[in-house]
C-alpha cells in the first residue's frame, strides 16, 4: 500500500513544480516522478539543498551525504524557507498524526495542550510548507484516531474551520490540495474546504473507509479507483527503496504513537 | 599571564586573534558551558550534530541548560534524558528515521528524569529567531506560524497588522543563545571555520550567539581558509574555541568525512524505549566512555571504516586571482 501511496504522490507533481519534498514516502515520490512524468521538476531540502537530479545513493534522511553530491545549491535553511515565504515553491509534502475534517494537522500534542496525552516530536518545517507553499499534499495511515473532526491542537493549518478561514486568519492562499491515505485520496471542496472522498485504493471497501473516518465524511460527485502503481514504477521505487525500509517494513507511517 | 584572560576581560575584538583557541572537549565545555546557558546545537539539522560535545555535556553534569535548534535528531532526546535540560525551544524533537524521542515524552509527559519546558517553534521561526539575533534587532515578522496552535500558550509569538500593507504579521522574537555549538568540516587555530554541505541555521546561529564554540574533523594552517573565503560560515574573531574532534558528529554524517550511521539510529530507538534501557544506553555509550576515543573504539574500526567516504567528488578550484 505504501507503494501505492508514492505512486499517487508522484501523480501530484507537474513537471513544472519547485517541490519542497521532506522524506520517507514524498522523496521516493519525487525521485519516482523525476523518472517518469515530471524531468524538470526541482527538489528543494530545508536543510538548505536543491536538486534536479534523484541523489546517486539511497537516503535515510534529507541531511545524509548522497544528498548534496551533485545538488545544484548548498544553502542556508533561512534561503529554503524565503523561497517558500516569497511563493517560489507551488507544491509541498507533509504527513501528520491527527488530521481533521479541514485538513488541519496536530504532529505536536496529542490530546491537546492542556491535557496532552501524548507529545509528538512537533512541527519541524511542517508548519511552515502548510501556511507557506502553493499546493500541499498530506500522506496518512487512514485509522479512525488519526482522521478526527476536529484536532485538538494546529500544528499545521488547513482550512481551519472551512470557508475563509485561512484569509481571515493573514495565511495565504494555498491549503491542501489533496490527502493521500492507505486507503484513498481525499480532496477538498472548493468553498466550503470540507475534506471529501475522491478516489478508493485497490483492495479497499467503502465501508473500511467510513469506519475509519472521525465524521461523517462527503463524497466527490463521482468517485474512482486509485490506479495501481505499473510494473515500471514499482521498479524505480525499488531502486530507491532497495531495502524496503520506508515502503515494506512498517515504518514508513510511523511517526507518533507508539 | 595567561593570555586568554586577556580576552576574557576584554572587549576588544583584535585581541581575541592574540589567545590561544584550541581547546580538547573537554576544556572547552568546561570552560565555556556553564549551568543554566542557552545553547543552539544541531543547526544542520541531520548533517554535523555535535554528538561529542553533547556526550561531555552530559559527563560533566551541565545543568538547567536551554537547548536551541531547528529539528534534532536523536540529540535533543540524549540530553533530556540525563537530565541536564530545563527547556527546550525547537521545532522537532525526536529521532528522524524512528519517529518520537522517548526521552522527550517522558520528560515532558511524566517528569522523569526532570520535567522541562518547551517553547514550540517551526523550522522557519527558529531561522528567523536566530536571524534577528544575528541582525540585532528584536524580532521578525512572517507569513507563517498565523492560525496555529503555536500563537497561544506560553509560546513567545506575537501578531501585528503591518504598516505598510495592512496584512496580518506574526512576530518571531530574536534568541541570542549563550552558546553556539558549531559542527563544521575544518578551521583555523584562530576559529576561521570551512562548512561545506547544506547549513541549516548555523550561520545564523553563530552570528547571533554571545559565544561560539566550533568543532571540527581538522585544524587547518590559516592559509587554507586565505584561499577559498567564500567557503568560511563564521569568522575566526566572532569564535571562542576551536575542537579539533575527528568523528566527533558520529553517528550523524559529516559531508567529505563520513556517512550516517542510520543503525545507531534504529538502535537508540529501540533501547530508550523505557528508562532502564535509555540509562543502560547512557551508562555504555556516554558515562562509561573517558572522552571521544574510547567512544570510537566501542564504535569499531570496522564500522568506521563502512562509513567512510567512498566515492571522494571534489570541487573544481575557483580563481581568486587579481
Amino acid at each position: 500500500m505504501q507503494e501505492l501511496m508514492v505512486v499517487a504522490g508522484s501523480r501530484e507533481i507537474h513537471d513544472d513544480d519547485v517541490v519542497f519534498v521532506g522524506m520517507r514516502l514524498p522523496l521516493l515520490a519525487f525521485q519516482l516522478a523525476k523518472e517518469t512524468h515530471a524531468p524538470h521538476a526541482i527538489g528543494i531540502f530545508e536543510n538548505g539543498i536543491l536538486r534536479d537530479e534523484p541523489a546517486d545513493g539511497i537516503l535515510f534522511t534529507m541531511g545524509d551525504n548522497p544528498n548534496l553530491e551533485g545538488a545544484t545549491w548548498a544553502t542556508s535553511m533561512l534561503d529554503i524557507m524565503s523561497l517558500l515565504q516569497n511563493g517560489k515553491v507551488s507544491l509541498g509534502f507533509i504527513g501528520g498524526a491527527e488530521v481533521d475534517r479541514f485538513g488541519n494537522l496536530n504532529t505536536t500534542y496529542i490530546g491537546g495542550k492542556e491535557r496532552t496525552q501524548v507529545r509528538l516530536p512537533g512541527s519541524g518545517g511542517g508548519s511552515d510548507i502548510a501556511s507557506l507553499s502553493k499546493r500541499l499534499v498530506i500522506l496518512m495511515n487512514h485509522e479512525k484516531r488519526r482522521f478526527l473532526e476536529k484536532v485538538s491542537y494546529i500544528t499545521s493549518p488547513g482550512y481551519g474551520n472551512g470557508g475563509d478561514w485561512r484569509k481571515k486568519n493573514g495565511l495565504r492562499d494555498g491549503g491542501p490540495s489533496a490527502v493521500i491515505t492507505t486507503k484513498g485520496v481525499l480532496r477538498f471542496d472548493g468553498d466550503t474546504k470540507e475534506m471529501m472522498l475522491d478516489s478508493i485504493h485497490p483492495g479497499i471497501t467503502m465501508e473500511e473507509i467510513l469506519e475509519n473516518t472521525g465524521w461523517d465524511l462527503r463524497m466527490a460527485p463521482k468517485i474512482e479507483k486509485t490506479k495501481s502503481p505499473t510494473r515500471s514504477e514499482l521498479r524505480i521505487i525499488r531502486k530507491y527503496d532497495v531495502h524496503g525500509f520506508w515502503t515494506r517494513g512498517d515504518l514508513s507511517l510511523q511517526s507518533t504513537f507508539d | 599571564m595567561d593570555i586568554r584572560l586577556i580576552r576574557c576581560h576584554s572587549q576588544y575584538s583584535f585581541l581575541r586573534t592574540l589567545e590561544q583557541k584550541v581547546f580538547s572537549t573537554k576544556e572547552a565545555v568546561s570552560r565555556f558551558i556553564e549551568d543554566g546557558d542557552s545553547i543552539a546545537m544541531g543547526t544542520a539539522l541531520e548533517t554535523a550534530i555535535p554528538f561529542a560535545i553533547g556526550h561531555e555535556i552530559i559527563r560533566q553534569g551541565k545543568k538547567d541548560l536551554t537547548l536551541v535548534g531547528p529539528i534534532s535528531d536523536m540529540f535533543f532526546d540524549q540530553l533530556i534524558g540525563s537530565g541536564c535540560v530545563k527547556k527546550v525551544i525547537a521545532a522537532w524533537v525526536g529521532n528522524v528515521i524512528m519517529g518520537v524521542g522517548y526521552n522527550m515524552r517522558r520528560a515532558f509527559e511524566t517528569g522523569v528524569p526532570r520535567k522541562i519546558e518547551v517553547e514550540d517553534h517551526t523550522n522557519f521561526t527558529i531561522s528567523l529567531a536566530f536571524y534577528a539575533g544575528a541582525l540585532g534587532i528584536p524580532f521578525v515578522p512572517t507569513k507563517s506560524l498565523l492560525g496555529t496552535g503555536m500563537m497561544s500558550g506560553e509560546n513567545p509569538f506575537k501578531q501585528m497588522e503591518c504598516p505598510f500593507t495592512r496584512e496580518r504579521l506574526a512576530l518571531v522574537p530574536a534568541v541570542k543563545p549563550d552558546v553556539a555549538i558549531v559542527q563544521a568540516q575544518r578551521a583555523d587555530e584562530e576559529g576561521n571555520t570551512h562548512f561545506w554541505g547544506g547549513s541549516g541555521v548555523t550561520k545564523e546561529a553563530g552570528l547571533a550567539a554571545r559565544k561560539v564554540m566550533v568543532v571540527v574533523e581538522e585544524v587547518v594552517s590559516k592559509k587554507v581558509i586565505r584561499k577559498d573565503p567564500n567557503r568560511t560560515l563564521i569568522p575566526g574573531f566572532l569564535v571562542d574555541a576551536v575542537i579539533p574532534e575527528p568523528w566527533g558528529a558520529h553517528p550523524s554524517p559529516v559531508p567529505g568525512y563520513y556517512n550516517r550511521d542510520h543503525e545507531q539510529y534504529i538502535a537508540y530507538h529501540h533501547e530508550s524505549r523505557d528508562r532502564d534501557g535509555y540509562l543502560k544506553w547512557l551508562h555504555k555509550w556516554v558515562l562509561d566512555v573517558k572522552d571521544r576515543k574510547e567512544y570510537l573504539n566501542l564504535v569499531g574500526e570496522e564500522r568506521m571504516r563502512s562509513l567512510s567516504v567512498k566515492k571522494h567528488r571534489k570541487s573544481i578550484p575557483v580563481d581568486y586571482g587579481f
